[in-house]
């Protein structure tokens, strides 16, 4: 168990970018199922030629970087729609993946990684390591904080919530856009490069699906933790990714095969979105709604007493 | 100050839906004018405060602004100078963010958006200040979300939020028309007063001949994309709504004849 909530904590870098696209932007992005592939690739071949492992994540952190500004290039400029935006450069990103790393899987057995000081005194899977890794992952959590309060984080928050608004005030949302897509797929290949370390090789397949895990550590974390204060969300998505990896590890422990873990993944990301509509989580949803409910109702002008030629109000009327 | 020089608008052209929303419009405003607008639906009044506002490209002809064209520019570029209020209350505010994020937003306006704390307590006692003018009591909700204020009070966000960053222009899109009676005077009066203190150039449209008449120094009067009536100065102040009736009427009398006619 120890080593699930480890690599939740690992993936919680991944589920910040996700939260980044699909929340705060309102974009669905499927460039991540590329892009952590990207940064894992990157950083074990940096890796295996004897680079510094910090300095090899942060190249997979720029990989990603580069991977979601050319989807978003293709949504803004090119005007494609943000789901196939995200395909093409998956896609593209399948081939670039095995250039990089020259075959499909790339080991790093006996290599020096960010985790070797931890592994070489037996810390792995203990409460040292966790405590290590959460700490690590508050600090990012902290920086997405930060960066969201800034102008420009307002301004990618406006983007995704009413971008004709946005766009009234002067803010040109195809630069938010391409800013916000950049960013999470950073984290996203940042995630890649840590896992490829923390399980020793990179794989061409490692990110296959992983949209599907991005999404529901989103969506668990934000159900269980329901609040509307960004700063508070953030957390949340990483206490999502723990869980849903927690949950895979008892998925795991009941005897299913790693093979029906794609399948326990969607089957996770349905239950997380129906569950909250049914019996008592409904109820408990309704008041909570009711309590919010704005005071006062809206009253529209009544058509009828328009001028049914010239549309135009009487006085009085 | 605001220069429309004999602008055209066509949707789908060169297709059987082809609609002309605007044949030729012309349209001066000097600093400080405040001028409404009035017509029937379809006339062409929101297609042209889209066309001023960059958001529809004109077809041929120029806007000018201080004498700068802004027809090529992108919307977002173009609202720099230019600040909207829409008819929608839903669609001038950020629902899921919350009253003082949606009024940094709005005072980031003109402004490169950097690394720089988006809310600071000098910017919030500013909101404070500018809220309390509206009377609504929000200046004690800054951390509220917009999503949850009427339509009313949204209504009113918006027009402070327009208006605080001193735009060159201001463009009200009927931003009473979805409220009901006593609130859309409310918002008419905070127009009246937020206008005549930083002396905005304006252009509102309205459906309301009363509200038209009583607000600003201009009128025009607008039918099938253009304009067939200009009142100014005395000329406004002197008319009633009996005349803009007339002057419909006319114009139907015209419709009726072509009709006869044609029959």
């Amino acid at each position: 168990m120890p080593g699930a909530i480890e690599l939740g904590l690992l993936y919680g870098l991944m589920a910040l970018g996700v939260y980044l696209t699909f929340r705060i932007l309102d974009f669905a992005d499927l460039t991540v199922d590329g892009s952590f592939t990207t940064g894992a690739g990157l950083c074990a071949l940096i890796i295996t030629h004897g680079g510094n492992p910090v300095l090899a994540t942060a190249a997979g952190f720029g990989g990603g970087l580069l991977a979601g500004m050319v989807t978003g290039l293709l949504n803004t400029m090119g005007k494609i729609h943000p789901l196939l935006a995200g395909i093409l450069t998956q896609i593209a990103l399948y081939s670039i993946n095995l250039r990089i790393m020259g075959r499909a899987n790339l080991p790093l057995l006996r290599a020096t990684t960010v985790f070797t000081p931890l592994s070489d005194r037996a810390l792995l899977g203990t409460l040292t390591s966790i405590v290590l890794f959460a700490l690590v992952l508050a600090l990012f959590v902290l920086a997405m904080n930060w960066f969201l309060s800034t102008n420009l984080g307002f301004a990618m928050r406006a983007t995704g919530d009413n971008e004709s608004m946005a766009r009234a005030n002067g803010i040109n949302t195809n630069t938010t856009k391409i800013i916000g897509l950049a960013l999470s797929n950073g984290l996203v290949a940042a995630s890649g490069a840590l896992i490829a370390q923390y399980q020793g090789y990179a794989d061409i397949s490692m990110g296959i699906g992983l949209i599907v895990a991005g999404l529901a550590s989103v969506i668990i974390g934000t159900a269980i933790f329901s609040s509307s204060r960004v700063a508070v969300a953030t957390a949340a998505v990483c206490f999502g990714s723990i869980i849903y990896r927690v949950i895979i590890q008892l998925a795991l422990m009941v005897g299913l095969q790693p093979n029906d873990m794609k399948l326990v993944s969607a089957v996770i990301v349905v239950l997380a979105l129906l569950i909250p509509r049914w019996g008592v989580f409904a109820n408990v949803r309704a008041r909570r709604r009711a309590r919010n409910l704005p005071a006062e109702p809206d009253v529209t002008a009544p058509i009828e007493d328009r001028d049914p030629v010239s549309g135009l109000v009487k006085p009085g009327a | 100050m605001l220069d429309v020089v004999n602008i055209h608008k066509a949707f789908f052209p060169g297709t059987i839906n082809e609609k002309v929303a605007l044949a030729g419009v012309d349209l001066h405003l000097d600093e400080g004018d405040f001028c409404t607008v009035i017509g029937s639906n379809g006339a062409g009044k929101s297609t042209l405060l889209n066309t001023i506002s960059g958001r529809y490209r004109p077809d041929g002809g120029a806007v000018k602004i201080d004498g700068q064209r802004v027809d090529r520019l992108p919307d977002y570029k173009v609202a720099r100078h230019v600040a909207r209020v829409f008819q929608d209350p839903m669609a001038g505010t950020a629902a899921h963010m919350t009253i003082e994020e949606n009024l940094a937003l709005a005072l980031g306006r003109g402004t490169t958006r950097g690394l720089g704390p988006g809310i600071t307590q000098a910017k919030r006692s500013f909101f404070r200040e500018r809220l309390a003018v509206l009377e609504q009591g929000l200046e004690d909700r800054l951390t509220t979300k917009v999503g949850l204020l009427s339509g009313g009070q949204r209504q009113a966000l918006s027009l402070v939020m327009a208006t605080f960053s001193n735009p060159k222009m201001l463009l009200l899109d009927e931003h009473t028309a979805a409220l009901d009676p006593q609130r859309a005077e409310l918002i008419t009066r905070l127009t009246r007063e937020l206008v005549a203190e930083k002396g905005l150039t304006t252009l509102m449209v309205t459906h309301n001949m009363g509200q038209a008449l009583r607000l600003g120094n201009k009128l025009i009067m607008m039918h099938e994309g253009r304009i067939i009536l200009e009142l100014g100065g005395e000329d406004k102040a002197a008319a009633s709504v009996e005349d803009l009736m007339a002057e419909f009427d006319k114009i139907k009398g015209v419709q009726l004849s072509d009709r006869t006619l044609l029959a």
